[in-house]
């Protein structure tokens, strides 16, 4: 049992030690299909503790909140990114306490804070980005969960470790409706993690940004904590659609360190393999305009309710 | 006779009533006296307090039916029979608890009022209306407490009568009132058939076979409309924000859930069991009224009116849980359906405390600077620190957002609509997952909205005088506020005792309770079974603590302590002007082109003046209310084209009165001649 507890904190330890690396590797994925040599994989690692050092300069009529947001959103996304079964799966302590909806919940707590963020100095930029975001969100964040239904309404369960020991069962066969939660999954991934075709994480130019706007004003320690927060959202996105669609490996609680060890390197290729994947789809695809973004999300939603629909009409009650 | 006996404790509860109904004597002449109406609001949340302290005893003591006590005042050949069951002592904590702290908060709030001597007297009458409602059991009791609480309202949302708009908004409510009223008078008449026996037990024992349907369908619309249902609520954005703060909050945090009760009573107490189609109607209208309910809010500019379009949207998150359990129990999917009404009725409790606390939050920005208008709000996060923290964590709790409590009972929901395959008829599987997703677009809307709320309220730069000039609220009113604040996350954390405390209500209601929860490890809740799903608030909680703990401490301690305040960087273009802040308008115009063009038919007009004209360009928007445009304006014109034909019935001679008299009796007596 306390075995078990030593496993969830160095996973709980390792989503945020290596969301940098994640982010790091995208980017220079990244900039290697553009034909540059591009930063080193550190990079983020350099730029967290760059910022961290500098003074943190804040507007003169901030409030408490905009210094406080920086933590709760690290907080919220951290834990919903430790809810998420990495290398191990069925880590008894977690699935007792949170489900799949929890953690879409736990990343819109996040995303509620920034926005609040985003609006606190009074700037028109700040305003724009909470705007856009909350426009966004509230289309990706329904088709998240109809997609995260289609998976509980598989699998019986809400609970990620059960959704994941199912996909690797007997009753497991490849399924319409399964495609689709995946394709709406991944839309939403794009979406929620400021990606292009919806947004840029790489520009400052004004009226393109959502994400990069809400944070205009955050500099120094919180900007650290943010782009923090950021990094351990993509690796909870990408560690999400590897722990359902693509289960191999996955160390099963109990196991023994062999097991954990396998575990940690099936967990490290899939996360290149989906970095990768998400890299080429970026630079294959130009920026859309803002109101072309809720009709790309809105197919995230219409696949996602599609595939309910379906299962909801072909399944026999299990 | 023991002090926890049944028949005490429904003696205990009448008794309150008793002392509410006399309050509002004393309030006519205490209104005079600043002190007299803070006794007045006092007392009211000291037997408040004491009616939620007895139901809570109703509801958890073992004994499962209480026999209810007769009262020898009322109707000539009704009797009357006052009494709490486990149904209605669960509504009766929830309504008396959030009133008890309204009341607390009105001792602070009340003493602003302009004349108070038109709100002190009603305000009793109207808590003692909503007693009178869960204690009746009888129609007649329950239809005089169901009138008494609409005309006190009534007479609370018409206490600032010198606004033409608040003399609309109570002409509308009094109709709506009155249409509900009757639909309530004919369901119970149905239900009490030829034999006329209207004490509730009677109700039962006989059980008028055939009705259920026409009183399904009755009480949709006479406590959908009390409720706020589409497209019955066009009264309630009106109504509520007209009345002052803390009887708004009454109204929109309370009286909802006494027309929820109604419906409850009527529907799953009294109809006999329901068949499986009854669930459509109300899966149906109860997505609209999410969906629509959370739309409006976001197009609404006016703090208090938001507030009341977002109770539309949950109701209809209740309705879809009661809907559910509709279709679970006509089913036979017992623990389904236990659910599916658990997750209602926590709804209910969360909303009772979630919005009693934003429209007291709103009524102190509104008394701090006289406005309603976000547009002319801003930066209030520095001027009233106190309300700003407990109107923050309503807005968190209210977008269903861990770990406050809103979170919990949208995941009972969702868990319900998750077992809903389970259902072996056709139409509600299709339904009820579009249901699913209205409930999540929704949820995501209401996070939307109440960004703007508190973003455009209390954050950013002041956008008036008044609202520079603003400063905290008083000590009864922040007190309140925090006791909700802290209501709200205590519900969100340890769950499984609000649950557990449902367990009676839940087993009258649909025939199965939950599992207790509240023994379970970590305080989780596990609505069905471990490996299906759980959720444990306190373990979130405490791990989002800890987690923000090491950050903040990994930062202090390795991080740069340096900090300084220069002016905001904006790209390089700060304007020292408040106008060039995001308004509430602009907030939601994204959101608005996306949805609103369908919705509300959003249409905006520019008026670009030519190039070297230096007139102003000006910006308008259009909105349509397409239920208004729909159904309300088309029979508005027939009844006043009615009343123009029927004008001159007015001034005919005594001779064709009285040959109209005859006809008219002539033509009764050949429709009862035919009818035998």
């Amino acid at each position: 049992m306390s075995y078990d507890w030593l496993i969830q904190l160095a996973q709980t330890a390792l989503v945020l030690a290596l969301a940098p690396l994640l982010s790091g590797v995208t980017r220079k994925i990244r900039a290697r299909l553009l034909r540059r040599q591009g930063p080193s994989v550190l990079q983020p690692y350099r730029d967290l503790l760059k910022l961290i050092r500098k003074e943190t300069v804040i507007a003169e009529n901030a409030s408490w909140l905009f210094r406080a947001a920086p933590y709760l959103i690290l907080a919220t996304t951290w834990v919903a990114a430790a809810l998420v079964p990495t290398f191990a799966t069925g880590l008894s302590s977690l699935d007792a306490a949170a489900d799949i909806i929890v953690i879409v919940a736990l990343l819109g707590t996040a995303r509620f804070l920034l926005a609040l963020a985003g609006l606190d100095v009074g700037t028109s930029f700040g305003g724009i980005g909470a705007s856009r975001e909350m426009l966004f969100a509230s289309l990706a964040e329904p088709a998240m969960l109809m997609a995260v239904f289609t998976l509980s309404l598989f699998a019986g369960s809400t609970q990620l470790s059960s959704i994941s020991a199912y996909m690797l069962g007997p009753g497991y066969s490849v399924n319409i409706s399964l495609a689709l939660a995946l394709v709406a999954l991944i839309i939403v991934s794009i979406g929620e993690n400021a990606r292009i075709p919806v947004d840029n994480p790489a520009t400052h130019l004004e009226l393109t940004m959502v994400h990069e706007a809400m944070i205009l004003e955050y500099s120094g320690r919180h900007l650290a904590v943010i782009e923090a927060a950021a990094a351990v959202k993509l690796l909870l996105y990408l560690s999400l659609i590897a722990c359902v669609f693509t289960p191999w490996g996955t160390a099963v609680a109990g196991a023994g360190a062999l097991a954990y060890a396998i575990g940690l390197i099936a967990w490290a290729i899939k996360l290149a393999a989906l970095a990768f994947l998400l890299v080429v789809f970026e630079t294959a695809i130009a920026k859309m305009r803002v109101f072309r973004v809720p009709e790309f999300l809105g197919i995230a939603l219409m696949l996602g309710l599609l595939a309910t629909i379906l299962l909801f009409v072909a399944k026999v009650s299990r | 006779m023991s002090l926890s006996s049944p028949c005490c404790l429904s003696q205990l509860a009448a008794s309150g009533v008793g002392v509410l109904l006399a309050l509002p004597v004393f309030g006519i002449f205490a209104a005079r006296r600043a002190l007299g109406s803070r006794l007045i609001y006092a007392a009211c949340s000291a037997v408040c307090a004491g009616l939620a302290g007895v139901a809570l005893i109703t509801l958890l003591a073992p004994a499962a039916r209480l026999e209810p006590v007769e009262i020898p005042i009322g109707l000539p050949l009704a009797r009357t029979f006052l009494g709490l069951d486990p149904l209605s002592a669960a509504f009766a904590v929830i309504i008396n608890l959030a009133a008890s702290i309204v009341s607390g908060y009105a001792i602070g709030y009340g003493a602003h009022a302009r004349e108070p001597q038109r709100i002190v007297p009603f305000y009793p009458a109207f808590i003692a209306g909503m007693n009178l409602v869960l204690l009746a059991q009888d129609a007649f009791s329950f239809l005089v407490g169901w009138e008494l609480m609409s005309l006190a309202s009534w007479a609370l949302v018409v206490s600032e009568h010198r606004s033409a708009e608040n003399r609309r908004a109570a002409l509308v409510y009094l109709i709506m009132a009155s249409g509900g009223a009757l639909t309530l008078l004919l369901a119970f008449g149905l239900l009490a058939g030829a034999q006329g026996g209207y004490s509730f037990e009677a109700i039962r024992r006989v059980g008028a076979p055939g009705v259920g349907p026409i009183v399904l369908l009755l009480a949709l619309v006479g406590a959908g409309s009390k409720a706020g249902l589409v497209p019955l609520h066009a009264w309630l954005p009106l109504a509520h924000p007209a009345a002052p703060s803390h009887v708004s909050a009454l109204m929109s945090g309370v009286m909802t859930k006494v027309a929820v009760y109604g419906f409850v009573r009527l529907v799953f107490d009294l109809a006999g069991p329901p068949a499986w189609w009854w669930s459509v109607p109300v899966l149906l209208i109860a997505g609209i009224t999410a969906l629509l309910g959370v739309l409006y809010a976001l197009m609404e500019h006016d703090l208090k009116r938001l507030l009341a379009y977002h109770t539309v949207e949950n109701i209809g998150i209740i309705f879809i849980g009661l809907g559910l359990a509709l279709a679970f129990e006509a089913s036979g999917l017992r623990a389904a359906a236990a659910l599916a009404f658990t997750a209602a009725i926590f709804h209910v409790f969360n909303h009772s405390l979630f919005k009693s606390l934003l429209f007291m939050g709103s009524g102190a920005v509104l008394n701090a600077t006289g406005e309603r208008d976000m547009e002319h709000l801003g930066g209030l996060i520095h001027r009233m620190p106190v309300t700003a923290v407990a109107f923050l964590a309503g807005c968190i709790a209210i977008s269903a957002l861990p770990p406050f409590n809103g979170f919990v009972s949208e995941w009972l929901t969702f868990q319900a609509i998750l077992l809903s395959p389970q259902l072996p008829q056709w139409v509600p599987r299709l339904l009820v997952p579009a249901v699913g997703a209205t409930l999540a677009c929704s949820a995501a809307l209401a996070a939307a909205c109440f960004v703007k709320a508190f973003g455009m309220t209390f954050l950013g730069r002041p956008r008036s005088k008044a609202a520079l000039g603003a400063a905290e609220t008083d000590r009864w009113s922040q007190i309140a506020m925090l006791i909700l604040a802290l209501l709200c996350l205590l519900a969100g954390i340890l769950p499984g005792f609000v649950m557990d405390s449902l367990g009676a209500a839940t087993q009258m209601a649909v025939g199965a309770r939950l599992a207790p929860q509240s023994a379970l490890a970590w305080l989780r809740i596990v609505p069905i079974d471990l490996h299906r799903s759980a959720y444990s608030g306190l373990f979130v909680f405490v791990m989002i603590v800890l987690a923000a703990a090491t950050t903040a401490f990994a930062v202090r301690r390795f991080a740069s302590h340096a900090l300084r305040r220069s002016p905001p960087w904006d790209c390089g273009f700060p304007d020292a002007s408040p106008a060039t802040q995001y308004t509430a308008g602009s907030f939601a115009q994204p959101i608005r082109r996306v949805f609103g063009s369908v919705v509300f038919r959003a249409r905006e007009h520019v008026a670009m003046p030519k190039p070297g004209d230096t007139a102003v360009a000006r910006l308008r928007v259009e909105l349509r209310d397409t239920v208004w445009d729909g159904l309300y304006a088309p029979i508005i014109r027939l009844v006043e084209a009615t009343a123009e034909r029927l004008n001159r019935m007015q001034f005919l001679t005594i001779r064709n009165y009285l040959t109209l008299v005859f006809a008219a009796l002539v033509a009764l007596l050949i429709i009862v001649g035919t009818w035998r």
